[in-house]
């Protein structure tokens, strides 16, 4: 049970149980829908950027504790980061959930979301936690279209 | 929680013999995380005993070879196999002729070609289908696309909060506009069986044609299509220990032979020109291409199996492994079962108040247990009963109550997890 435990850590039950951020934004200047087609998990992201700077990040919606938790997480390492950070860490959060090439070094370079690293040996699960970077990077790039994992 | 179901139900299988009945079934002896395989995820595809398995293979090493054109034997063999399957297709459904029986792709395949092939031809604007509020996406979406080609309107039929059609609502729909209507047999998410004779005929009463989805009814009910007396009726192999990529319309054959052509291609045909083709008798004017052999082939197997086998005793077999797991999931704290309809086949559906349906998936399959953890491929299903995701336990004739228990452990654990 050694893995799932890994899945399942106390920080990530934690963000699931209290998420931080979540809550609607009225001032957003960014704002995008994310749905994973696959479960029907559904995620906004809202975002305050001025000057090139993400000042204010918060999202709502429906998943299960790795998608919320992922989210949650999601938001507190990028408030205060410049939006260029944000892509660079989007790579290497999906490097590291992933598990392609390169994944242990990317999660070296990903803070405290290194905790979702255990994700990548449940690859069913991997959607779960990418949702929010989707809909993110969707949101910074000011998008149209609904966000998806796939 | 309740005991174990030894204690519960002493001998309750005495009757049918299940454990004989596992061992037709090989893939039920593997392990899953090292713990041995608990599959109730029926309702998406069921596992398949060795004789579809032997037939398929026996297809590929001796006889593989295209239908209905070469001259050589074992051409003449597959055709024959191939065309027994129809036979026994027919027969299980009890529809009137061979030539009723159209192999698909599957249930999804079936539909749209309905909705295409009488839907476009007969269907104008202004005229009105009705569907139900619990239909699985494939049974929604094919008459999206034709009320947005003709357009015609999309009527839903609500259920209740047990996730019961209500008849008195689906009547007050039917009017002179309704030109069509398509209902499931068995629901897919809730597991409620669905009174289609009742539907059937309040239809026809109004000569509105009717087309049922049985593609979770097959495996469970006795499907007689000249008894229930609808027009069109859908299901897929796969989920009736059949192979995947092979199902089955039945329709009857004077509305099929008013109907044109679904796709073109080889074996529709019985003469082609530049100028005019004239299209092939029934069955074949809906069976464009080489089809499935292997699959058709596999069907037969699949119901030669299922025919040796004493339904009496498999639905009692059924109904007591859904009266169990429903009496003792009811027990667990926090779980809420989702269709909760006075008659069921085969289908779980819960939730946890704090646990999604995800995380739930992910630490049963850790304890050897497969269930579907999502919206089903129903999302309106799912909105009607306010929660995003649903657990599915759908089971089949060789699932035991055992196996139930080692669920209601597995549960246990999700809760232990969660807190």
């Amino acid at each position: 049970m050694a893995e799932l435990d890994d899945l399942y850590q106390e920080v990530i039950l934690d963000h699931n149980k209290s998420p931080r951020n979540f809550r609607a934004m009225a001032g957003a200047n960014r704002k995008a829908e994310g749905y994973n087609p696959l479960c029907g998990d559904q995620v906004t992201v809202f975002a305050l950027v001025e000057e090139g700077v993400i000042r204010d990040i918060s999202f709502q919606g429906s998943g299960c504790a790795i998608s919320k938790a992922s989210a949650s997480l999601m938001t507190a390492e990028l408030k205060g980061k410049p939006e260029s950070a944000a892509q660079a860490l989007f790579e290497n959060v999906h490097k590291m959930l992933t598990g392609e090439p390169g994944a242990e070094q990317a999660s070296e370079k990903v803070g405290k979301l290194r905790i979702l690293s255990g994700v990548c040996k449940f690859p069913a699960r991997v959607k779960c936690a990418s949702l929010a970077w989707h809909t993110v990077s969707a949101a910074l790039k000011g998008e149209a279209q609904p966000a998806t994992t796939e | 929680m309740k005991a174990s179901s030894q204690k519960k139900e002493p001998a309750a299988l005495s009757e049918f013999d299940v454990r004989r009945i596992r061992e037709d079934f090989p893939i039920l002896k593997e392990k899953v995380h090292g713990k041995p395989l608990v599959y109730f995820d029926n309702g998406a595809t069921s596992q398949k005993p060795r004789a579809v398995i032997d037939a398929v293979a026996r297809y590929y090493r001796a006889e593989n070879s295209n239908i209905h054109r070469g001259v050589h034997r074992l051409s003449e063999q597959a055709t024959a196999a191939y065309e027994g399957a129809r036979g026994k297709v027919r027969q299980f459904i009890n529809a009137r002729a061979d030539q009723e029986i159209i192999f698909v792709r599957g249930t999804t395949e079936a539909i749209n070609l309905v909705a295409q092939s009488y839907g476009r031809t007969f269907l104008k604007g202004g005229d009105e289908i009705i569907i139900s509020a619990m239909e699985h996406h494939s049974n929604i979406v094919p008459w999206q696309i034709l009320c947005e080609q003709v357009g015609a309107k999309l009527r839903v039929a609500p259920i209740n909060h047990d996730g019961e059609i209500v008849l008195e609502e689906y009547s007050r729909l039917l009017s002179d506009k309704t030109k069509f209507v398509s209902i499931t047999h068995v629901s897919n998410a809730l597991g409620t069986i669905v009174p289609v004779k009742e539907i059937i005929a309040l239809a026809h009463a109004r000569g509105v044609p009717v087309l049922i989805d049985g593609a979770q009814a097959v495996q469970h009910l006795k499907v007689d299509v000249q008894e229930l007396g609808c027009d069109f009726y859908a299901f897929s192999g796969h989920k009736m220990f059949a192979p995947t990529g092979v199902g089955v319309l039945y329709g009857r054959a004077e509305l099929l032979d008013k109907m044109p052509p679904y796709q073109g291609g080889g074996d529709m045909i019985s003469l082609v020109t530049f100028e005019k083709t004239h299209y092939n008798v029934l069955p074949y004017k809906f069976e464009a291409g080489t089809p499935h052999i292997s699959g058709g082939i596999g069907l037969g197997a699949a119901i030669d199996y299922l025919s040796a086998l004493d339904w009496r005793q498999v639905s009692a077999h059924e109904r007591r492994l859904l009266e169990y797991a429903t009496d003792v999931l009811s027990d667990i704290d926090g779980l809420r079962i989702i269709g909760t309809a006075k008659q069921k086949a085969g289908v779980l559906s819960f939730v946890f108040d704090h646990v999604h349906a995800h995380d739930v998936g992910t630490i049963l399959d850790q304890e050897g247990v497969a269930v579907r953890a999502g919206h089903h491929c129903a999302m309106p299903v799912m909105q009607r009963f306010g929660v995003p995701a649903t657990t599915r336990a759908s089971f089949a004739l060789y699932n035991t109550l055992e196996e139930v228990d080692v669920l209601v452990r597995a549960l246990g654990r999700v809760l232990k997890v969660f807190g």
